[in-house]
């Protein structure tokens, strides 16, 4: 089943959100070895596809919960680049007040949850959100994104009984690029199909080319659309491939540089490029400009930001305002 | 009316109050809740609102916080603080970090109830009392309603909080009788009560060992001594300013914590009184806890472990007639 064919604005647009979301994270590569940028930087670079094919199929009014490789999610998704790279730099202009930095970017008004660095920790929120725009009414649905690595945790299997019991509007959204940290999914599970996980619950799931821009949106669109109407979750498995190390912090002693090669030919900005035709040498130097002039913009704000005064260390710790 | 009465009238006025509350949690509607607390509810609110779990305390705790995010008033029962242990990680690592990892945008009016507590011969896996340890994070409010009127009164200000609140029902307490007036009255979720005053030692507890902590003023009183009970009531945060009050008044303190005693809410506040009372105080500070033992089945060895009136009378008797403290001569933890 091939998805349909974009027009060419549409495929420009994805082209740009992939494109952005690459070059960000190359910028942040670069300040990060500036010692611009600390912590943990998970990068999302060859997963980008799935982020942006996925928000594409999602509404205004619904919530999204990511893990912390989010930077994608959070751009894609529409937080502003120069909110997300001061919080990379800690500034009290993130998105998180500089409170949470790389791995937990949030959003309130555009309901990005976040951002969890705790594996699968993600996902019962995730229901619970769900379950609150049910109870309200909303048509609303909430896409939780994690990765294959959190398929062995309590909180999935949890989770996703819970959701699949009382048919809430999940779409469970699995990246599976093959590695959690330096440990291949077949090491890790006994079942390593991951929608007979989900069948088991059962729920409708696919599995889907994760590197294929347009199947992601389209499989996301379908799955959403059955979510909506109240036919309770679905899970997709995006097949994926993360093509820097986990972190910042590893010497990718547990795979081969051949397979890491093999997979660039599935890069996913490149597949979109080949599979739609009209998109011309112009068109590119246009996105690559565009991004360019973003990203210069962003990190300029970064840098001059302001860092919170340490005198407010201790706010934020109990919410500030007033209860609606 | 008994303690448990006065948790469902409160649970009940608060779903009556505002559609936004929801109570869940395992089998507190067809089974009427563990401890009978939810009896009658899911008759009266249905079950949207008095919802059935299964038996998996990380989703539906992760699900009350979410559900709280999402704009609902959440009340999430999880059976024991025993079971509480699998909802760790939703409990510490997003109740009490998502407002502050989001820079103040998310609120969680989250309410979180338990029952806690020894004493029913149930043997170590459902007898833990961790309340001390919930108190240790920042982001979280700890309840822990000793009375009627707190059973009744807390549940309504916790969820006006825009906190995850926890709230301790010692599990001895449920069957306690009373009496409340029809127009329950209003108690606050911010301050410790002094719930017997006195003038020569304060008794410091919180929970079930409030009622163990007001026996053994009586019998001091027999003794002579004129013993002021201090009911904690919140243990996250301390009320600092009655500690104060009440120890630079009797210028002695026995702490009673059914926790253990290393690393636990009573060494808490015992640190507290040396950094705020300690010119004032004329004895070493006195605790009297569980022994270091996971919690026997037998009920002499119960008995033993856990805090009793004895105890507390014995203490406060060395604080007043200035006798060496009993823990440091036996060279116990
Ligand atoms: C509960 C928990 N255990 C361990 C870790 C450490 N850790 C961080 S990322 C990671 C791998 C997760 O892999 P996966 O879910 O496949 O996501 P990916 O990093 O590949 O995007 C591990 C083990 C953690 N953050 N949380």
């Amino acid at each position: 089943m091939s998805a349909p064919a974009p027009t060419a604005e549409h495929a420009r647009d994805l082209l740009r959100e992939m494109v952005r979301i690459r070059r960000f994270e190359e910028r942040c590569v670069e300040l990060y070895s500036a010692s611009k940028i600390r912590g943990f930087l998970h990068l999302y670079i060859g997963e980008e596809a799935v982020a942006v094919g996925a928000m594409q199929a999602l509404a205004p009014g619904d919530a999204v919960v990511a893990t912390y490789r989010e930077h994608g999610h959070a751009l894609a998704r529409g937080v502003p680049s120069d909110c997300v790279m001061a919080e990379m730099f800690g500034r009290v202009e993130g998105c998180s007040g500089g409170r949470g930095g790389s791995m937990h970017l949030f959003h309130a008004p555009l309901r990005f949850y976040g951002g969890n660095a705790i594996v699968g920790g993600g996902l019962p929120p995730a229901v619970g959100l769900a379950l609150a725009d049910r109870m309200r009414g909303a048509d609303t649905v909430t896409a939780c994104f994690f990765g294959e690595g959190a398929v062995a945790e309590g909180e999935f299997h949890e989770s996703m009984n819970l959701a699949a019991l009382w048919r809430l509007p999940v779409l469970f959204l699995c990246e599976n690029n093959l590695y959690a940290m330096g440990t291949a999914l077949e090491r890790s599970e006994s079942e390593t199909q991951l929608t007979l996980k989900a069948a088991s619950y059962e729920m409708p799931a696919w599995s889907v080319d994760g590197m294929d821009v347009l199947a992601v949106e389209d499989a996301v669109r379908r799955a959403a659309v059955s979510v909506r109407a109240g036919g309770g979750p679905s899970f997709l498995e995006l097949r994926t491939y993360r093509f820097r190390a986990h972190s910042m912090y590893d010497p990718e002693l547990y795979r081969a540089k051949e397979e890491v090669e093999r997979w660039k030919q599935e890069d996913p900005i490149e597949r979109l490029v080949a599979a739609v035709g009209d998109l011309s040498a112009d068109d590119l130097d246009a996105v690559e400009s565009e991004v360019a002039a973003e990203l210069d913009a962003a990190v300029a704000a970064a840098e001059a930001g302001s860092l919170e005064p340490a005198s407010d260390l201790t706010r934020h710790v109990t919410y500030e305002g007033a209860l609606a | 009316m008994t303690y448990r009465d006065a948790m469902r009238e409160a649970l009940r006025d608060a779903l009556r109050r505002d559609e936004r509350v929801f109570l869940m949690g395992e089998d507190v509607g067809r089974y009427g809740g563990c401890f009978g607390v939810s009896k009658g509810l899911l008759d009266e609110f249905g079950p949207e609102r008095v919802r059935d779990t299964p038996l998996s305390e990380s989703a539906f705790v992760g699900a009350g916080i979410g559900a709280a995010m999402g704009g609902m008033r959440p009340v999430v029962e999880i059976m024991t603080v025993n079971f509480s242990l699998l909802a760790l990680d939703q409990i510490v690592n997003n109740a009490a970090t998502l407002t502050h990892m989001s820079g103040g945008q998310l609120a969680i009016p989250l309410v979180i109830r338990m029952t806690t507590g020894a004493g029913r011969q149930l043997a170590a896996q459902h007898s833990h009392s961790l309340e001390g340890w919930y108190a240790h994070i920042p982001g979280l409010r700890i309840l822990t309603p000793a009375t009627l009127e707190d059973a009744r009164g807390m549940l309504w200000p916790a969820l006006c909080d825009p906190n995850p609140v926890l709230i301790f029902e010692h599990g001895a307490l449920y069957n306690m009788e009373g009496e409340l007036p029809e127009e329950p009255p209003e108690v606050d979720i911010e301050s410790a009560m002094v719930r017997r005053p006195g003038d020569d030692v304060s008794l410091i507890t919180y929970g079930g060992t409030l009622w163990k902590a007001l026996a053994a003023a009586d019998e001091l009183a027999g003794e002579g001594i004129s013993a002021e009970v201090l009911d904690l009531r919140v243990l996250r945060p301390l009320d600092d300013a009655a500690l104060e009050a009440s120890v630079t008044k009797t210028h002695r303190a026995v702490i009673v914590d059914e926790g253990w005693r290393s690393g636990s809410l009573s060494a808490e506040v015992a640190a507290r009184l040396t950094e705020r009372c300690f010119y004032d105080l004329d004895a070493p500070v006195e605790r009297v806890c569980s022994e270091e033992v996971p919690v026997p089945y037998a009920k002499h060895l119960e008995e033993e472990a856990l805090p009793q009136v004895d105890d507390i009378v014995t203490a406060a008797m060395r604080t007043v007639r200035g006798q060496v403290p009993q823990a440091a001569e036996a060279g116990r933890v």
